[in-house]
């Protein structure tokens, strides 16, 4: 059975094992890399999207699971080549070093600030567990808590 | 970030100054590193190796080292265009190819100190022998400080010097009534002016200066400033592309279960109903793993899962941590000697085997065609990368075309001698040929055949006159060490480290600051145990040692009054401070941690202070310090590989934990500008760390902790 999904605004029909997580969906079928592998087993978050605008880690959630969900990834936040603010912030905060785990940490963070757009430094903390090695957390911190100082919070 | 492809397809071809010349005099004269050219010079705009000028005003600066996050690439730019006054906004950056042209070439001058009248013969000397090796390292916290600052700041002021050559000739003019500004040569009197890129062309036919005037350092402009990193957007809108991203017509995917002991060969694997499994195109037997491929990576994984591969243990089965520490405990026998009648301080340190954890695992795409093949990955360096490829397909190294991808991580696991995913996706391509094929390692399998940081153990004896006074500090160690490990910068008139033999089968290599993350905590722990002993203050005592060392002194006092040293703290709270050398840059910690009554840690924040000679690119510099602090909390706080049945016992992030925001404490940065030669910035802020916290625990509740991870131990007070 097809599955059907909305990704960045757009319906797509995809003809793939139904036990396929969505992360490999999302990076092999759809060929949308911009989510990352990390673990596979939902402990780094390096995989973050957001369905149905939650954030959830994509890697052990088989696709038939989110059979007519609405997806975003990091290639659906930018809207006509203008970054999203939690984007825009990343980028003039200089945070990510190697990158790889930033596209997870964007998605996760955005989530977490358009439901709560003044989320305290306890609740950043017990929402973003996302791993990142190159030690980028300093920046991370500093790029949320703009973000939470400011009236339009992450949205 | 572009990468370099017009000329990859060219080859490497004759290149002008290709050979050492025999001079009129006799003696063996060199030409200048930078000299080195593709034949096709005048089309591409290249004005020497790394500077490329275009007739649209673009400065392109190829860079010889790869991006993993610590934002070379920008700062090597940045050294070129100062010595050049380019504009800023219109020099682009470009990774060079994977080609010999490009191999390092001063990387020997971080460790030895060359005479002027040598340094084009050694320079070019270590460029032939890296093309020799196929070398094409980042690493050791080199670029800037061997490339940037003997390679980009003379071609720079070289290309600089040709272009101002080129407009004095269209001028009419002497070369040094020119002045130079934001692209633009200009001669005052005549008000005659030209753009860089209106000189290109004739710029490109002067001949390169071998030893071009350099800026005065005082005349900066655009170094010691802070510039975004050019690569970045692409990292925070899902369009960098990583190995793990990489795709071509026609590619299958490959997975693989490897040996789990070190040494291990497949012995069987029935492999008949895996590969009737949908998609599977090829169950392989490899000699020390099987691989499966597949037209999807899920397919591949599925059908990997219901394999059950017996695998032999190479006679490693029985190792374990403790018998690996025990051998430890053995060979390092009895305590160094101590002057009688001094009192003497005795302890032993442990450090574990530590994974290099990329966020990105291992992954490469192979495309093997007849005799020739095609690579793509991420690694650390590409010529040694394309040459492990060649010679798993039994090819020369120039039938391999390679191209390096972003890097998701590196420190120390993608360095040339660890290219084993290429390796072995290379043999399975072989296999598949013409079908190209990315092989992906689960995390499972990238945690268990890493490269991992030595597991190491240290015996220290100190002994102190009556006043206090230090009178000898030694130690025995095992599981790795060399030179940089006995290096104390403390007036203390018998200090000593001696390695000792213990071999086992587990596989180590550099992992971000090689050696000095255990020695750094070895010896910045023992101190720590010595004024305590002494009963002075841990600062005061450190620094009444550092007469002969005023760059420590003064980094150690920064860091002192950075972190309000002295200042009175609440009960279960403490600082500890550190300080260590390495990669050329000394860093001063002072990490302030509390201990909660029930035994919990928080490391509230960590101050550094770093002599790093000079900064080129002060954000991406402050960036480095505050991610190695955090690479390096994580791993004296949480991290640890243990071996049980001669293998890896953890398996991926759930038993392999690591540092997330929540543990990371505030950190502050701040550089002191000396006269030193220009240091690393990628490695040292590491080794400190782990000293500076512990011994703040022990300020804080009086535990010491002498093997890592802390979380190992318990923090209640004894």
């Amino acid at each position: 059975m097809p599955i059907t999904l909305t990704v960045n605004g757009q319906n797509r029909t995809l003809d793939i094992d139904p036990d396929t997580p969505l992360l490999w969906a999302i990076r092999e079928t759809l060929g949308l890399t911009g989510t990352k592998f990390g673990c596979g087993i939902a402990q780094c978050g390096a995989c973050t999207v957001h369905v149905n605008g939650k954030a959830e880690r994509s890697c052990t959630m088989p696709v038939s699971s989110v059979d007519g969900a609405t997806i975003t990834t990091i290639e659906g936040l930018a809207s006509g080549g203008v970054l999203s603010h939690v984007q825009q912030t990343w980028l003039d905060t200089q945070v990510p070093q190697c990158g790889y785990c930033q596209s997870g940490m964007i998605m996760a963070v955005s989530a977490l600030l358009a439901e709560k757009p003044h989320a305290t430094d306890a609740d950043v903390d017990a929402s973003i567990t996302n791993i990142c090695r190159c030690g980028t957390f300093a920046r991370i911190r500093r790029a949320i808590q703009s973000l939470t100082a400011t009236s339009e919070g992450g949205a | 970030m572009g990468k370099w492809t017009r000329r990859a397809f060219i080859g490497t071809g004759a290149l002008a100054g290709g050979g050492f010349v025999l001079g009129v005099t006799g003696a063996i004269v060199a030409p200048s590193r930078h000299s080195v050219r593709s034949d096709d010079a005048e089309s591409t705009g290249e004005l020497n190796t790394w500077i490329l000028v275009t007739p649209d005003n673009i400065v392109t600066v190829l860079i010889p080292h790869c991006e993993m996050g610590q934002g070379a690439q920008t700062a090597l730019a940045m050294m070129a265009a100062e010595e050049m006054d380019a504009d800023w906004n219109l020099v682009r950056i470009k990774e060079a190819p994977a080609l010999d042209a490009y191999a390092n070439a001063y990387i020997g001058r971080a460790f030895l100190s060359v005479p002027g009248p040598l340094e084009r013969g050694f320079d070019y000397g270590t460029y032939r022998l890296a093309r020799l090796a196929g070398l094409q390292i980042t690493g050791g916290s080199l670029s800037v400080r061997s490339t940037g600052h003997y390679g980009m700041r003379v071609g720079g002021a070289a290309a600089r010097a040709m272009i101002v050559a080129a407009a004095a000739k269209q001028f009419g003019v002497s070369a040094s009534e020119c002045a130079v500004a934001n692209s633009r040569v200009t001669h005052a009197v005549s008000g005659k002016s030209a753009t860089f890129g209106e000189l290109a062309k004739a710029a490109v036919k002067e001949s390169v200066p071998s030893h071009p005037a350099l800026k005065d350092p005082n005349a900066y402009t655009l170094r010691r400033t802070a510039q975004p990193r050019r690569d970045l957007r692409s990292k925070v809108d899902g369009s960098a592309i990583y190995g793990v991203d990489f795709t071509t017509a026609g590619m299958l995917h490959a997975a693989v279960e490897i040996a789990p002991v070190f040494g291990g060969k497949l012995v069987s694997v029935d492999t008949a109903a895996a590969e009737k499994m949908p998609g599977v195109k090829r169950v392989l037997k490899l000699d020390e793993a099987v691989a499966v491929v597949a037209d999807t990576y899920w397919q591949a994984r599925k059908a990997l899962a219901t394999l059950e591969p017996q695998f032999d243990d190479a006679g490693h089965g029985a190792v374990s941590s403790a018998t690996i520490f025990d051998a430890f405990d053995k060979a390092l026998g009895a305590p160094p000697e101590m002057p009688s009648g001094a009192t003497v301080v005795k302890a032993d340190y442990r450090v574990p085997f530590l994974p290099h954890a990329t966020m990105e695992p291992m992954a490469c795409t192979v495309k093997v065609t007849g005799d020739r093949a095609e690579v793509w990955a991420g690694t650390q360096d590409p010529l040694n990368s394309r040459s492990t490829a060649a010679k798993a397909l039994g090819i020369s190294a120039t039938a391999v075309q390679y191209t390096n991808l972003a890097l998701g991580g590196g420190f120390g696991r993608k360095l040339p001698g660890y290219h084993d995913f290429v390796d072995m996706t290379a043999r399975i391509a072989k296999v598949m040929s013409p079908a190209p094929v990315k092989l992906i390692w689960s995390r499972e399998t990238d945690m268990q055949h890493g490269f991992y940081r030595p597991a190491a153990m240290a015996r220290f004896a100190g002994a102190l006159d009556a006043a206090g006074v230090p009178l000898a500090a030694s130690c025995f160690y095992a599981g790795g060490g060399d030179g940089e490990s006995t290096f104390m910068p403390y007036a203390i008139a018998e200090k000593n480290a001696k390695a000792r033999e213990a071999k086992h089968h587990v596989r180590t290599g550099p992992w971000r600051s090689v050696l000095n993350s255990q020695h750094g905590f070895f010896k910045e722990a023992f101190i720590d145990e010595m004024a305590h002993a002494a009963k002075k203050d841990p600062f005061e005592f450190r620094r009444d040692l550092m007469t002969e060392h005023p760059r420590f002194k003064a980094v150690l006092e920064k860091v002192a009054a950075m972190a309000k040293w002295g200042l009175p703290l609440p009960r279960g709270e403490g600082r500890g401070i550190a300080i260590t050398e390495s990669f050329g840059s000394i860093v001063g910690q002072v990490a302030h941690v509390a201990v909660s009554p029930d035994g919990t840690l928080k490391v509230k924040s960590i101050c550094a202070a770093v002599d790093c000679g000079d900064v080129v690119n002060t954000d991406t510099a402050t960036a480095q310090v505050e991610g190695g602090i955090m690479f390096g909390l994580a791993a004296a706080w949480l991290g640890e590989i243990t071996i049980a049945d001669g293998r890896v016992a953890q398996s991926n992030f759930h038993d392999f934990k690591t540092l997330i925001l929540s543990g990371a404490p505030l950190v502050q940065v701040q550089f002191i500008r000396s006269d030193a030669h220009i240091g690393g910035l990628g490695e040292p802020a590491v080794p400190p760390v782990a000293a500076a916290v512990t011994n703040a625990i022990f300020a804080a509740t009086g535990v010491r902790i002498r093997s890592l991870p802390i979380k190992n131990a318990s923090l209640l007070p004894a």
